[in-house]
Parts: structure tokens; sequence; C-alpha cells
């Protein structure tokens, strides 16, 4: 794909990214707001030699996945909240077994069947692993369609780096809204020694064997441990926009969509004299806890921004602790803020803390 | 992996007639007496080197008393989620079409908890193989009701014998399958005697060729014997499968589509 810029949708470029990428591989189910990702995925996977499949539903989408990302393949699925629940058994099973996969969720309001607005209800669910047992998955959070199509090829990279499930956790308004965007495609893509892992037939070599069931005393310890370590390494990836965070004395954290309405907020009230700044996580998981810690031991106060009733301001406040709090302002799923909804929230909560 | 597994050191003036098949990993299963599982295996891993698969085999394997499968099979593996093998194979061909790919899942992970998944990979005709072991209990776990579970048999969660007005009836899931357009091949043999068994190596073999042959989807149902949740010695449960089960499950061809036999210039 050459070097230019098309008006896309968010939806459309994550699936640019993952062509981009070398996804060859894609399975969904239709759900809004996310349904472009699959129609657009039945036409250009074949075209680039790949393979699409309309799934019989979410399990079994995320089930295909898992046996393509066996094979060493680069796949991917995409849903949006409802959908992502039922792929949660799948995306456990994955990390277990150390497979690497992408996983997009257009996030929509809940709980239950919610309704088909943008949302981010579903922070727990992305960065706590989701699933069951003790694993987490690599998280990033696009705030735009360029950030959406490029976040597909750096988890692609991710999820073989660290054979592990990647989550590109968007949200109604990055999956619908139209932008500009640069479509590039990586010089070269690292399969990171899949060959050594993958179940593709054993020819000339020992076979292969890829399970996350260990019942042998002490095994699933050991195996254990060695996710556990990996997930620590996974540290190195973390990442956060700063804006005007050096000499602010209060500083918004928001992430995704939410993050980015929250910047034009903070710019305007900068504008009018007011010392904000703002910190939006880019990798949920791992969670920018060092940068948040940094700036409460210079003294700044927070406030934390997002769209549902609470739940990455737990990760503020454990990054925070023993040096400030986080005050919270959540904006109900069911309707879409502006950034006029934020003024007096960050506001009120500058007055508060000053 | 190629070599034949370790056997026993020829002596002079001895010559090797027979030998266990390359496919099979030669290592005590952790089956009980009187299980069928390692007969299944064994057909299995005959087919895959007779047929010359062994090298490009995805094997997926299932929840339940065969999960440590790939522990007996001489080929690369992967162990699905309970009920899913027939959508993780689906994912494994589409992404590696040279891979020879076959589930292997018990009446519990086929028939219940997987009955969406084994149902539409047969309705897309995906080129993989299904060897369905049908014992008419959840071994794994200690011999629950199945969907196979035969009408007045006992099990730990039908202590009175499976009632229809509670329970429904079981399911013959061959017919079922036969019954899909993208299904190409399906019947049910028995591995109870040796006339069965023979049979039933024939039909894994159809199974096999379905997808050799890049046909559709192939699909094997075997009768098994459970002595530890049925509660009998080895002879009485293969007894059983005779009497009680066969004329429940009747052994037979259900479809062949008639596609031809690999290495007979099968089609594409
Ligand atoms: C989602 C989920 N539910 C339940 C179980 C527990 N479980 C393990 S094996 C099994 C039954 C397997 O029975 P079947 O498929 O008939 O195979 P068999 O053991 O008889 O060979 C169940 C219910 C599980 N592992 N995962």
């Amino acid at each position: 794909m050459e070097d230019k810029k098309i008006f896309i949708r968010g939806n459309e470029a994550v699936c640019y990214g993952a062509l981009s990428a070398g996804a060859r591989c894609y399975f969904g189910y239709p759900i809004t707001p996310q349904s472009e990702i699959p129609e657009m995925m039945s036409k250009a996977m074949p075209e680039a030699g790949g393979s699409f499949v309309q799934a019989e539903s979410e399990l079994a989408a995320a089930s295909m996945l898992m046996g393509a990302a066996a094979a060493g393949v680069r796949a991917f699925t995409s849903s949006s909240s409802p959908g992502v629940s039922l792929m949660q058994e799948c995306i456990s099973y994955m990390s277990g077994s150390q497979l690497p996969a992408v996983i997009v969720n257009m996030n929509r309001g809940g709980p239950g069947l919610g309704d088909i607005g943008s949302a981010q209800g579903d922070y727990y669910q992305a960065t706590r692993g989701g699933g069951h047992g003790d694993y987490r998955t690599l998280t990033l959070a696009p705030s735009g369609c360029q950030e959406a199509h490029d976040m597909m090829i750096r988890a692609f990279d991710l999820a073989f780096k660290y054979r592990n499930p990647v989550l590109v956790l968007g949200d109604g308004v990055v999956g619908t809204m139209k932008e500009p965007v640069r479509l590039w495609t990586p010089s070269q893509i690292n399969s990171h020694a899949a060959a050594s892992w993958q179940v593709s037939g054993a020819a000339g070599r020992e076979k292969h064997v890829l399970k996350s069931l260990y019942l042998l005393d002490g095994v699933l310890a050991a195996h254990n441990r060695k996710l556990q370590e990996k997930f620590a390494a996974m540290r190195a990836e973390t990442e956060a926009e700063c804006v005007e965070t050096a000499d602010a004395s209060l500083v918004v954290v928001a992430y995704g969509s939410i993050g980015r309405i929250a910047k034009s907020a903070v710019r305007l009230l900068r504008s009018q004299g007011l010392k904000v700044g703002l910190v939006r996580p880019i990798t949920l998981y791992p969670f920018p806890d060092k940068v948040l810690q940094d700036l409460a031991e210079h003294g700044k106060k927070f406030l934390t921004i997002e769209h549902n009733c609470g739940q990455m301001v737990d990760d503020v406040r454990l990054a925070i602790r023993g040096y400030a709090d986080s005050d919270f302002h959540g904006h109900m799923p069911g309707a879409v803020p502006a950034m006029d909804d934020f003024i007096g929230p960050i506001e009120e909560a500058a007055r508060r803390t000053a | 992996m190629n070599a034949t597994p370790s056997l026993p050191g020829l002596v002079e003036g001895e010559e090797l007639i027979f030998s266990p098949p390359r496919s099979l990993t030669p290592v005590p299963t952790h089956y009980c007496p009187g299980c069928h599982h390692g007969v299944a295996h064994r057909l299995v891993a005959e087919l895959l080197d007779e047929m010359g698969l062994q090298e490009k085999t995805a094997l997926i394997s299932s929840i339940g008393c065969s999960v440590f499968s790939y522990n007996y099979f001489e080929v690369d593996a992967l162990e699905a989620p309970h009920g899913r093998a027939p959508a993780v194979a689906t994912g494994l061909k589409r992404a590696r079409p040279d891979c020879f790919v076959f589930t292997y899942q018990g009446d519990g992970d086929l028939a219940s908890i997987g009955l969406a998944e084994i149902m539409h990979a047969a309705n897309r005709g995906d080129k993989i193989s299904i060897v369905f072991v049908n014992n008419t209990v959840y071994g794994m776990t200690g011999g629950q009701m199945a969907p196979t579970t035969l009408l007045g048999q006992k099990t730990t969660t039908t202590p009175m014998g499976r009632i229809s007005e509670d329970c429904g009836y079981p399911m013959r899931m061959a017919e079922i399958i036969s019954g899909l357009d993208g299904t190409v091949y399906s019947a049910r043999g028995a591995l109870n005697d040796a006339k069965n068994i023979r049979q039933a190596k024939k039909m894994i073999r159809r199974a096999f060729e379905a997808q050799s042959t890049n046909s559709g989807l192939g699909f094997v149902e075997l009768l098994a014997g459970c002595p530890t949740n049925w509660h009998m010695d080895a002879l009485s449960s293969n007894k059983r499968i005779g009497t009680e089960l066969i004329p429940v499950f009747p052994l037979g061809v259900f479809k062949d589509n008639g596609f031809a036999e690999s290495g007979k210039g099968g089609g594409k």
C-alpha cells in the first residue's frame, strides 16, 4: 500500500492496518458498531490471498482465531462488548497456550445488551484478563482513526513478540468516525520465530503440542510463573501521551476517544489560564503508572474522566497511592459526551484541589 | 520423529515383520482397562501411516478423557476448549490448507457443548475430519449424562435412569451430520469386536479421504465402551455395545458422496 492519506472510518482503518501488518485470516460475527470490519474483510481477505469466515458465534470466531494463531499465521477478530464477552473463553486459552492473536473491541454501552453507542465499560474486562485464570492481555487504546490503523500494526508485532493475545480497545466513536488516515506498511514483518512452536505438520522435526492443561503437581505453578514473568516483561511497552503536565497543578487522566475530547477541554482551559494538563494512557495494560506516580510525587492533583461508572480510576489511584488521590467524573454510557461536558467537572476539580 | 519408535532390538537372524504405527507414540496411555479410546487411537494412527499423512497432520484434541491424545499421537497437536474443536480446526485449516486437520472428540464435547461448532463446520463443508467417540457418558468428569445416554440408562446425574420427559432422547449424531449439505461422508461404526473394528477402520479411512481429496467434511462416529462409568467389566461392556447401543445407534454409512479415493487420482 502506498504512502497516502485517505478519508475513512476507524473500523476501516483497523482493516487497513491489519492487512499492512500481514494479517491473513479474519473470523468474526456481526455486531454494531463494528460490522464494517467483517464486511470489509469479507472482500479484502480473499483479495490478499487470505481467508475470511463469518463464524456462527463469537465463541466460534475466537476458536477459529485460536486455530489460525496456533498455525503461526497472523489472524484477528473484532467485535463489540457482548460479543467480546463470548470470546473470553478462547482468549484465556490462547494466553494459557501462549498463542499470538489480535482482538478488536469497539466498546458499546452495557451491561447486558446495553445500547449500540460508544462507551468504556469494558475497561476492567480488557485489562484484568477478562476470562478465567491468572493472565493478562496487552491492551492498546486508540483515540482516533490514525491510531486505530497504526495500533493494528503494533498489535500484531506485540502478539508475536510475547506470544499472547493483544486487545485493541476502541469504542463506538473510534469505530464509526471518519478521519484522514495515512496508510503505511512496515518495511518487514518479524515472525518472532513462530516456526519454532507453530502447529503446521511435524515434517522433519519433533512434534509441537500447544496446550494449557498441566495436571502434574507443580507443573502448572511453573507454567504460571513463566507467564507472570512474561506479563512483567510487557511493562517495556508502556506508553502514554502527556499534554502540558509539567507545570500543571491538576492532571486529567482519560483514554481513547474520551482522552481526545478531554484534551480539547484541557487546551481550552489552558488558554483561559487554568494550570491543567492531561495524561492519556495509550497502553491500558501495562498501565502507565510510572508516569502518573512521577507527577504525583511532584504534588499534582488528579481527575480521572471515563465514559463509564468508574473503572480506570482504580488503576490511577493504585499508581499514585501514597502521594495523592484522584477525583472521578463518569459520563454515563447511553450518551456521547462533547467537550463542553468536561469543562465544568475539570474547573470544579481544579477549585476543589487548589 | 520419523524413525520407527524405539523397539526392543532385533537379534541376528530375526526380521521385523510387524511394528506399531509410527503415528503412535510408544508410551502407555492413561485410559481405563476396557476403554476403547486406545483402539480408536490405534486405527487412526494406522491410517495416518498408511495414507502418508503423519507429517502434515494437525490433531485438534478436545476436552474429555481423550484430551491427552496429543501425548499418544506422534503428530503436531493443539488443545481446544470444550466443544470448540471443529471451529479451532476450521481456523487452522483456513490458515494452513495444506495441513491434514482432524478433531478427536467425545459425545459430551461434540453433541452437547459443541453442537453449534460441529453443525456449522459440517454445514460450511470445511475440509476437516471428525473422529467422534460415543460412549454414552461424560467419562472424564465421572459418568454424568451425555446427549447420547440411552433412555433408562443410569448415570451419576440420572440416578433413576434417563427419562425422556425430563432429559429428552439420545441424539444420533452421524445421522444428524449426514443431513447437512457440507458433509460428504458420515458413518457410524463400533469398537466392540474384531469385525466391527475392521469396518470402523474403513469408515475412518473414508472420513480422512473426504479431506485428502478436498471434498468436504468427513465424520465418523465410533461406539465405544466405558466400563468404569458403566460399572461393568470390559467383556460385559463390549457386549452391551451390541445388545443396547447398536439397536439405538445403528451402524452404517449414512452419507458417502462418492468422492474419489486419495492416491487414486482423487479430485482437487
Ligand atoms: C467449559 C467447560 N465445561 C465443563 C468442563 C468439564 N468437563 C471436562 S471433560 C467433560 C466431559 C467430557 O465428556 P465426553 O466429551 O463425553 O468425553 P469422554 O470423557 O467420555 O471421553 C466435562 C463436562 C470443561 N472442561 N469445560
